[in-house]
């Protein structure tokens, strides 16, 4: 047995064993990571089902309390007895352990906060009524109880009996009121973003002109004159939608429900603050996935709300997409142009050995410095200049010399400059030498060559190159923060407003919202799950681009296999 | 457009040829655009590419232009030189200079306030202070420049307390008029301290409606005078004019010495007396004025070695005490409290080269200005203990300085009664080597220690900008994820690079440039929200799991050896790490399973409440335990392909010659392919280390980002990259602190430059040497 151990850690298998494992922990770890994204990303979206249950926990002196729970299970934990102790709870110090759970109760204006630590041996008669309605709200949060009456206008339009699960009489009533209230909401937010929104940009348009004219001294009467009429009916136009405006706030404040939520307590929640009612409890495996999709649609198609907390990304992602677009028209030409400049015209020898040592490495240097080249070159150096040549009507409120779209992809442009044009040269450098000196041989120019045969060979490198850095941007979020990134941004940087694309506004981000709100939001419970999805989604993007790029190079590989033969 | 130039230049040229010929010249034509083509191409290639590499280079430049200005000293310039236009009193007693430099204050012994132009001398308005009929100004004292109050001994006893200040208004088109004034905020008539006794010295301090006075008389009599607006409700509301002056008298019992100087602190606690022979005493003046005794609380010597004293005063926040003595040594007292007791001890010195004539301090920083004799004025920073002027600036010895409020404007008075006015350009004093890399002494602290604290809320604020917790906390960080990623990354990449079969490895390497691609971001929200609680409440877990993964895996690759051939066979050589990964996954849940009896027993079922309470160890929530964790994730795929690479293009002769020669797989890798691919191995570790240094989301959001120096892995640490990161956002603009975070930028550049391009060229070295063989 000795002889047949040290035999065999002689013949180094156990190490060779241990190595292996090094790489199954390293797949188990990545693999996992992925996995918890996943599921705590996508199972956020499940309309989970709504207990109701009596809660009776010790108290050290005086009679405890009973309260009645309603709200979604959450996660549970398993805690030690002195802990629970040692917050407060006198309980029985002979069980070792105890589980606990989080629960979500919503109802935040009537709780003050969404979620409660429910010890789970002191949770009872747990049921799940079917008549238990769930509200997505567009204030505080989520609601959980039961629908007791519709109104509207004050006046009662359906009743039903909370304690008969089955009558669904105010459910009914409320869901088509919902759906109305809904696409009122939907016109509201059309006039006032949109036209109201464009009146808005074109009077501080007519603003800014009427300084610019100041300034250079051209505000002739007639100019002025002119410049008032516009306004004018700016101003006229404003009117008129102010007023259908109001008709439309009227109408949609005209239902209101009654609720009975957790403990009896009635309150009364206008219709107009519903984003989705729904029925977990009673629902079906069909209906469920339908809210599901419904819910993962809206998280992607919607924006935020609650201060990031609730609703959808789509401004991060549109921003992010849009900065990433930017930054690939920066970054294309001149990436090709280094690379094309250093392998093919440049003379090879120790300066562009240095060069090109030089260039790998700024893809090792940390993105921050980046960034703060970015915040003090760009921004401070040449977008102020920029203001003063160009935007001086504004001023002292700076255009171009504040954070901002165009400087961020600038920045980001600089640190993945060198991902393009060390890929770029890999893909020229594989292109054999025959081709090149049989178009030579042919007569061809050098441009001609280049243009016409190693550049298009040499494309899916390029393509490589392009979205490896692409790849990298999106994830990218340090040198961001200093550059164009805002947790908020009121419009879209590409909206319907001239010049249609604004360069000069900040954006919203994927991997800085994650940041904001996961670390900087009141609400960090609340806003968790989010957080995970929007992780999720940032990682699956980037994988799929990476993954792309990977099958490229590995396509262009196979192709200049053959050549060389 | 060039096109059609060239063309019809030649069509010119050939007015009457034959077709055949006209082809060829259209040939010529065509050969002579392409040349010009390719030489716009190349010329705008070269241009092209140049620029890119140039605005490469123009990062480390522009970072460089924006640290400089750091490092450079003080100049001075002259605006003006002048004499005043009228003559007055040669004796001066204070000088300042009103904040935009246009007006400056001259207080002479005869007790009269001359407010003059700095670009001419010309007089604006010349006040007598309300100094009684027949009293004579024997001493003066100055509350802080900022305050601009004054307080004048007189020969009768009284002290005079008088402010003098500017009022600004706004003319036409926004122009600033400037308006000097002197007022009494403490009543016009002096407090009488001594009857018939000339008052020898004299120390002011003052707030909003409260003045404290100390002044001693020729028999070393001191006397304290608080004189304090009545304060009721609705005295905010009356008229100050109106407001009741509640004025108290004590006397100490104690007599002074004669000849002796007096001060008061800030926080009126303090009186401290300088004797002739530079004894200071601390007396402390707490509750003295509601019946307790003042108490001698320390005696110390200021000057050794037959010094003797020449000048004495405040630094900015009135902490420190700035000593000069007849040899021009500027030396920094502050209060220090060792086991209940305040001591004074001398901080550091500064040589201001000769007898001085003039000692101000300046009014925002904790800088100090000086005049000696010989006329060479110096600029000093405390904190920073840098000399950043000493230049001759008067051929004659000065009478008196000031420098203004934004320490950019500076009028010395010689001894003739000749002005001369400079202005300063002096933005950086704060920052020096000493400040940035070494302990420093800073005020109201034990002893020199190492701080980062870039901004606070008062204006008197000592700003701490040593670099050094930043960087030890960057190095910390690093460290630990280097701790875990560099044995997993190494030995996987052994294993991948060497034994792993092609099929497997095809799938393996995708995964781990995924790993490589994932954002930092989405790492640092999961180690800060997800695995900072999970690590808290499973330590126990995950220290044995540092023991049980090991023995695990080896165990059993044991009971794999002895397992029969025909199970053996169904996994093929190379698949191992396939078999491992439901191994460790049951291994880990069997720890964390067991884990909760372990704590239970050990460490009374809560590990990290042991750490603290019964090991003594801070433990935060976010700490470097974590950030181990993450960064060493980010890492892992970085190392693990630089070195995989070495080992995977070790030439394949020399593996199958040793292989050959009977050597064991494992012979053969620790023999021959690990001593020939370890400089890629070393070339992985240095850019995974270069990562690990510049990272800053996953350390901004694992840990605290508390700047403390503390290498215990259950607390946190601020790095560079996240301090940059959280503060350059906040900084004003060319400011120091602006520019310091600059100079954390160029740490970080330079030194992840200086190890990737060694890290570089040790590959490139690799891979010629591979070539050869």
């Amino acid at each position: 047995m000795m002889k047949s151990i040290r035999h065999f850690f002689a013949s180094g298998t156990p190490w060779i064993w241990l190595n292996a494992g090094a790489v199954a922990i390293s797949i188990v770890m990545t693999v996992g990571l992925l996995l918890l994204l996943a599921v705590n990303g996508l199972g956020h979206f499940w309309p989970k089902d709504i207990l109701r249950g009596t809660y009776e926990q010790p108290v050290s002196f005086g009679d405890s309390i009973v309260r009645e729970i309603i709200g979604e299970r959450v996660s549970h934990e398993r805690v030690t007895a002195e802990r629970i102790i040692s917050s407060g709870i006198p309980v029985a110090a002979s069980q070792d352990f105890y589980e606990r759970e989080l629960v979500k109760i919503g109802n935040r204006d009537l709780n003050g906060s969404d979620f409660t630590w429910l010890l789970s041996d002191f949770l009872t008669d747990v049921d799940y009524p079917k008549n238990l309605a769930a509200f997505e709200r567009r204030e505080w949060g989520n609601f959980y109880g039961y629908v007791q009456e519709v109104k509207e206008q004050g006046q009662t339009v359906a009743v039903s009996d909370v304690r008969d699960e089955s009558d669904a009489r105010a459910w009914n009533a409320l869901e088509e009121r919902v759906k109305r209230a809904l696409s009122l909401h939907e016109d509201i937010v059309r006039l006032e973003k949109g036209e109201i929104g464009e009146i808005n940009y074109a009077l501080e348009r007519i603003r800014l002109r009427l300084r610019g004219l100041e300034l250079r001294e051209e505000a002739t009467p007639e100019r002025l004159e002119q410049i008032e009429q516009e306004r004018a009916q700016w101003d006229a136009r404003y009117e008129v939608l102010q007023g259908e405006l109001q008709e439309l706030y009227e109408q949609i404040d005209r239902d209101s429900v009654v609720m009975v939520a957790m403990n009896q307590e009635q309150t009364e929640v206008p219709v107009s603050e519903i984003v989705r009612a729904y029925q977990p409890n009673s629902a079906n495996i069909v209906q469920k996935l339908i809210i599901y999709s419904q819910k993962l649609w809206e998280f992607l198609s919607d924006e935020p709300r609650e201060a990031n907390t609730e609703g959808g990304i789509f401004p991060a992602i549109f921003g992010t997409v849009m900065m990433v677009l930017l930054m690939s028209v920066f970054v294309t030409p001149f990436g090709v142009v280094a690379a094309v400049y250093l392998r093919e015209y440049a003379r090879q020898g120790f300066v562009t050995r240095t060069i090109r040592i030089a260039v790998n490495n700024l893809a090792g240097v940390p993105s921050i410095v980046y960034g703060v080249f970015g915040l003090g070159f760009f921004i401070y150096f040449v977008g102020a200049e920029v203001d003063q040549a160009f935007y001086p009507e504004a001023l002292p409120a700076p255009t171009f010399g504040t954070p901002g779209m165009l400087w961020a992809s600038l920045t980001l442009a600089l640190l993945t400059v060198p991902v393009v044009i060390v890929s770029t040269e890999e893909g020229l450098s594989r292109i054999p030498r025959s081709l090149r000196e049989g178009s030579l041989a042919l007569g061809a120019t050098k441009f001609e060559t280049l243009w016409r045969v190693v550049l298009p060979m040499a494309s899916p490198a390029m393509m490589t190159g392009l979205i490896l850095a692409v790849a990298r941007a999106a994830g990218e979020v340090a040198p961001l923060m200093l550059v164009g990134v805002v947790k908020l941004a009121p419009t879209l940087p590409l909206n319907g407003n001239y010049p249609y694309f604004h360069l000069d506004q900040k954006f919203m981000h994927l991997g800085f919202h994650i940041y904001d709100v996961g670390f900087q939001s009141p609400n960090v419970e609340a806003a968790r799950p989010l957080v995970f999805a929007t992780a999720l989604l940032l990682v699956l993007v980037i994988a799929l681009l990476n993954q792309l790029a990977v099958s490229i190079r590995n396509r262009l590989r196979e192709k200049f296999k053959s050549l060389d033969m | 457009m060039n096109q059609q130039s060239s063309s019809s230049s030649l069509s010119n040229s050939i007015a009457d040829g034959l077709p055949s010929q006209q082809a060829a010249k259209s040939v010529l034509a065509r050969r002579k655009f392409r040349h010009l083509k390719d030489k716009v191409a190349s010329v705008s290639i070269a241009i092209g590419g140049l620029g890119v590499i140039a605005a490469v280079l123009l990062i480390f430049l522009y970072l460089m232009y924006e640290v400089m200005p750091l490092f450079k000293g003080a100049v001075v310039e002259q605006k003006s030189e002048f004499v005043l236009s009228q003559s007055m009193d040669p004796n001066v007693l204070h000088l300042a200079i009103e904040e935009r430099l246009e007006v400056a204050m001259r207080l002479s012994a005869s007790g009269e306030v001359v407010y003059f132009d700095t670009s001419n001398g010309e007089v604006i308005s010349s006040i007598p202070l309300l100094v009684p009929e027949g009293d004579v100004v024997t001493t003066f004292a100055l509350d802080t420049d900022v305050s601009g109050i004054v307080a004048l001994g007189l020969s009768s006893g009284g002290v005079l307390v008088a402010q003098y200040d500017y009022e600004i208004t706004y003319g036409e088109e926004n122009s600033r008029i400037v308006t000097p004034i002197v007022s009494y905020p403490f009543g016009e008539t002096p407090y009488t301290l001594f009857e018939n006794e000339s008052v020898e010295q004299v120390s002011v301090r003052s707030i909003d409606s409260e003045v404290l006075l100390a002044a001693r008389n020729a028999r070393g009599q001191v006397d304290l005078v608080r004189a304090r607006k009545e304060t009721n409700l609705f005295s905010a509301f009356a008229d100050p004019a109106d407001a009741e002056w509640e004025v108290e008298f004590v006397k100490l019992t104690e007599l002074l010495p004669r000849s002796t100087q007096l001060f008061l602190d800030i926080d009126r606690r303090w009186l401290f007396s300088v004797s002739e022979s530079s004894r200071i005493t601390m007396i402390d003046l707490a509750g003295v004025f509601s019946g307790g005794e003042a108490s001698i609380e320390d005696e110390v010597l200021l000057l050794e070695g037959g010094a003797r004293l020449s000048k004495i005063t405040f630094l900015l926040g009135g902490i420190s005490l700035l000593v000069a003595d007849d040899t021009g040594t500027v030396s920094q007292w502050f209060l220090v409290r060792r086991d209940g007791h305040f001591n004074l001890e001398k901080v550091r010195d500064f040589d201001a080269g000769g007898t001085l004539v003039g000692l101000a301090p300046e009014q925002r920083r904790k800088n100090f200005v000086t005049a000696n004799e010989q006329g060479f004025i110096g600029i000093y920073n405390t904190t920073a203990h840098r000399q950043v002027l000493y230049k001759k600036l008067s051929s004659e010895s000065p009478k008196a300085i000031a420098i203004s409020a934004r320490g950019d404007g500076l009028l010395i008075e010689g001894d003739s009664g000749k002005f001369s006015f400079w202005s300063v350009d002096n933005h950086h004093p704060e920052v020096s080597w000493e400040a940035l890399w070494q302990k420093v002494w800073y005020e109201n602290y034990q002893e020199p220690e190492y701080i980062w604290q870039s901004s606070a809320a008062n204006n008197d604020f000592e700003p701490k900008y040593s670099l050094a917790p930043l960087s030890f906390g960057t190095l910390k960080a690093a460290f630990y994820a280097m701790l875990l990623a560099a044995p997993l990354a190494i030995c996987g990449a052994i294993f991948t690079g060497y034994f792993m079969a092609p099929g497997m490895r095809r799938n393996v390497k995708p995964l781990i440039e995924l790993m490589e691609a994932l954002p930092t971001v989405v790492l640092g929200f999961l180690a800060g929200l997800w695995l900072a609680p999970f690590l808290e409440n499973n330590l126990i877990g995950i220290f044995s799991l540092l023991v049980v993964l090991p023995v695990g895996i080896l165990l059993v690759s044991w009971i794999w050896t002895r397992l029969p051939k025909s199970i053996r066979y169904l996994v093929p050589e190379g698949w191992e790490a396939a078999v491992l990964i439901p191994v460790i996954l049951v291994l880990g849940y069997l720890t964390f399973v067991a884990s909760t009896p372990i704590e239970m027993v050990f460490f009374d079922g809560d590990m990290r409440s042991y750490i603290t309470n019964e090991l003594g160890i801070a433990y935060d929530q976010r700490n470097a335990l974590v950030v181990g964790f993450a960064m060493g994730f980010a890492v892992i795929p970085t190392v693990f392909s630089i070195a995989e690479d070495a080992i995977f293009t070790v030439p394949k002769q020399l593996t199958y010659g040793s292989l050959a020669l009977g050597a064991t797989p494992w012979q053969t890798l620790s023999r021959v392919v690990l001593p020939t691919a370890s400089p890629g191995i070393f070339s992985g570790l240095m850019i995974g280390m270069g990562r690990a240094v510049g990272e800053t989301m996953i350390v901004l959001m694992a840990t605290g980002n508390t700047p403390i120096m503390d290498i215990n892995i259950f607390e946190g640490m601020r790095t560079l990259a996240a301090n940059i990161a959280v503060e350059v956002p906040e900084s004003e603009v060319a400011s120091t602190h602006y520019r310091i975070l600059f100079l954390a930028a160029l740490v970080l550049f330079m030194f992840t430059f200086v190890v990737n391009t060694l890290a570089e060229l040790i590959r490139q070295r690799l891979r010629s040497k591979y070539s050869t063989i």
